[in-house]
């Protein structure tokens, strides 16, 4: 049985679409990553995850329990640790352990014991017993951390866990994150990095527009994707003419998928291609046009080209589409009771 | 980082009663609003600052009031006692609202609504705990500050109707203020609402002068305001011989007995709370 298992999932906040009819199922004691830009419904999805917002329509099920009829079982077996990080800054970090652990009924002796684990284990001895206000951000993600496994959940929901930390303490979190997994905790994380997601994923989905239009191991999208692909440059800087020139010349080639004339680099080209040998026979055809080539770069498909596939644009292009759009007063309203 | 177990299971039904459970959640919120007192304790002291500047200065103001112009023959100084112990628990309720307000703008309710609370009650019952406990303690202060005035003391009796007076009007005030905290859409709004109701409000009660000094739409505005309701027995408490059946305010409206009053207080802080419950409901779940 799936660990999480979502279906036909939306929710509209006045007339924007966050989810429109998503899907998932998370298999359990699995590293999951949901990717996508801001704006596609990583938080939503999240938040709902996290008994905290209620889906227009869909079916919610975690670890078997349906979570719209017993949220509370629910918060019983889940660890949330949000986005942005409220905690309480005159309450020192123990202190704030101490009540998570009340508020999740953890008999007194256990929870100070295992708050002293927790401590040991993020290697918080140093601090935590300073004010919370005193914490730098990636002290702050630690102490979220902790309180989100104080009660030993079976699934742990993280809402963009590096976001703006150092390397050091993303570091820290990617460990504590696969140990988690091997002993058997389901993990869940939303990122729109991709490097984050390839290294940590055991499985992702891609999410755009409010529904999953990608899902699988990292390694099987990308192998699913097929080819390779080549950046190919004439000269240092081509003129459009030039590049659509070359473009109708390799495009008829046997072996090259595709061809793109890419503007936003100096009309470079961006083609997909079956593989090795059909580097040589675009080089030979050059040569017999006495056309140059500046650089020619080939690789495997990565994550982002998977991303492109299904999206039909890059990761970061729909970063920047979003950017403008977002309104943080309207995303303030939505997370406040 | 080094790894013991982070997960090894807890059952999550460890098989405790509801009334523990909700004893805990509720004490651990509670003290978390009593550490953020001791640690930034200014509100209290300005609490209690207040009213005792405004007891003396005003007892002052009327020192040499003409006798027997107060019903009874009572002092000022006395008459005014009463008046500020209420506004000092008032305005103490009053701001019940506002560390839920912050905990609802800065997404720290998140964090407790993601918690398997057993009721999500222990979030209020927290703040009232809490602020029923600061604004005793700020009356307190008043009361000791009158009586060493040479305004009096209530005795035994007196001072357990002085206790359920304040009760009843810092619970129903609280209610007020919590469910102003949920319905409001910030902390800005939510001290303006405080910052306008609550002059007016002292004002427009018997808590500085009596009925007979107000003009009648004034007299109406007063016999209508909970803060009298509160005053008047408490006044009676500090007058001597206890007898609720007696008269305490002679509205336009009728005649109101020390039971009436407190029947009044008992009505608006069950209506309130009753007012405020589906407001909850909606916002904690």
């Amino acid at each position: 049985m799936a660990l999480i298992e979502l279906r036909q999932l939306s929710k509209t906040y006045g007339d924007v679409t966050a989810l429109d009819g998503l899907d998932l199922d998370v298999p359990e004691a699995c590293l999951y990553g949901l990717l996508g830009p801001n704006g596609a419904g990583k938080t939503t999805t999240l938040r709902i995850l996290a008994t905290l917002l209620a889906p227009d329509r869909g079916r919610v099920h975690i670890d078997g329990v349906d979570a719209l009829k017993d949220p509370r079982a629910v918060r019983q077996r889940l660890g949330y640790v949000a986005q942005e990080v409220a905690i309480d800054k005159i309450l020192t970090g123990r202190e704030l352990l101490q009540l998570q652990g009340d508020l999740f009924h953890l008999p007194k002796r256990l929870r100070d014991q295992r708050i002293d684990e927790l401590i040991d284990c993020l290697s918080m001895n140093e601090w935590v017993d300073r004010r919370c206000g005193t914490y730098s951000g990636g002290m702050r993600r630690r102490l979220d951390l902790a309180a989100g496994l104080l009660h030993r959940p079976k699934l742990l929901v993280l809402d963009e866990p590096t976001v703006g930390l150092d390397i050091e303490s993303r570091a820290a979190i990617w460990d504590l994150l696969r140990q988690l997994v091997r002993e058997g905790t389901g993990v869940l994380l939303s990122s729109h990095y991709l490097e984050e997601v390839e290294a940590l994923a055991d499985r992702m989905a891609i999410i755009d527009d409010g529904c999953v239009i990608a899902e699988g191991t990292p390694e099987g999208l990308k192998q699913r994707l097929g080819g390779d692909r080549v950046t190919l440059r004439i000269r240092e800087f081509s003129d459009a003419d030039e590049a659509e020139r070359v473009s109708a010349l390799l495009q008829p080639l046997e072996g090259v998928q595709q061809v793109v004339v890419n503007r936003a680099q100096g009309f470079s080209l961006n083609l997909v291609i079956d593989g090795d040998p059909v580097v040589e026979t675009m080089r030979r055809c050059l040569d017999a046009e006495g056309l140059p080539v500046f650089a020619m770069a080939q690789s495997r498909p990565s994550l982002d080209d998977v991303y492109l596939q299904a999206t039909g644009r890059t990761l970061m292009d729909a970063e920047l589409a979003v950017a403008g759009q977002r309104d943080v007063k309207q995303e303030r309203r939505q997370s406040m009771r | 980082m080094t790894s013991p177990p982070l997960t090894t299971s807890i059952s999550p039904d460890r098989g405790q009663s509801a009334l523990s459970e909700l004893s805990q959640e509720t004490f651990a919120l509670t003290r978390r609003l009593f550490l953020q007192l001791a640690r930034r304790p200014s509100t209290l002291v300005a609490g209690v600052l207040q009213p005792l500047i405004w007891l003396t200065l005003f007892g002052a103001l009327f020192a040499n009031a003409p006798e027997g112009l107060l019903p009874g023959g009572m002092s000022y100084g006395r008459f005014l006692g009463a008046g500020v112990i209420v506004f000092t628990a008032f305005s103490g309720a009053l701001n019940a609202g506002l560390p839920v307000m912050f905990d609802r703008e800065f997404g720290f309710l998140n964090r407790l609504l993601v918690a398997p609370l057993r009721s999500r009650s222990s979030i209020v019952l927290a703040s009232v705990l809490y602020i029923t406990v600061i604004s005793l303690l700020q009356s307190l202060a008043i009361m000791v500050t009158a009586a060493g005035l040479g305004y009096g003391w209530p005795g035994g009796a007196g001072l357990l109707l002085v206790l359920v007076t304040l009760l009843l009007l810092v619970f129903a005030v609280t209610a007020l203020s919590l469910g102003l905290a949920f319905a409001l859409p910030g902390h800005i709004e939510l001290i303006a609402v405080i910052f306008v109701a609550n002059l007016p409000l002292l004002f427009a009660s018997t808590a500085l002068a009596p009925l007979s000094f107000m003009p009648s739409w004034m007299e109406w505005l007063a016999s209508l305001n909970p803060l009298t309701f509160a005053i008047e027995p408490i006044r009676a408490a500090y007058r001597g011989p206890l007898d609720l059946s007696e008269v305490l305010l002679e509205a336009p409206y009728g005649d109101i007995t020390g039971f009436g009053c407190l029947a009044v207080l008992v009505v608006l802080t069950a209506g309130l709370f009753l007012l405020i419950r589906p407001l909850l409901n909606r916002k904690l779940t």
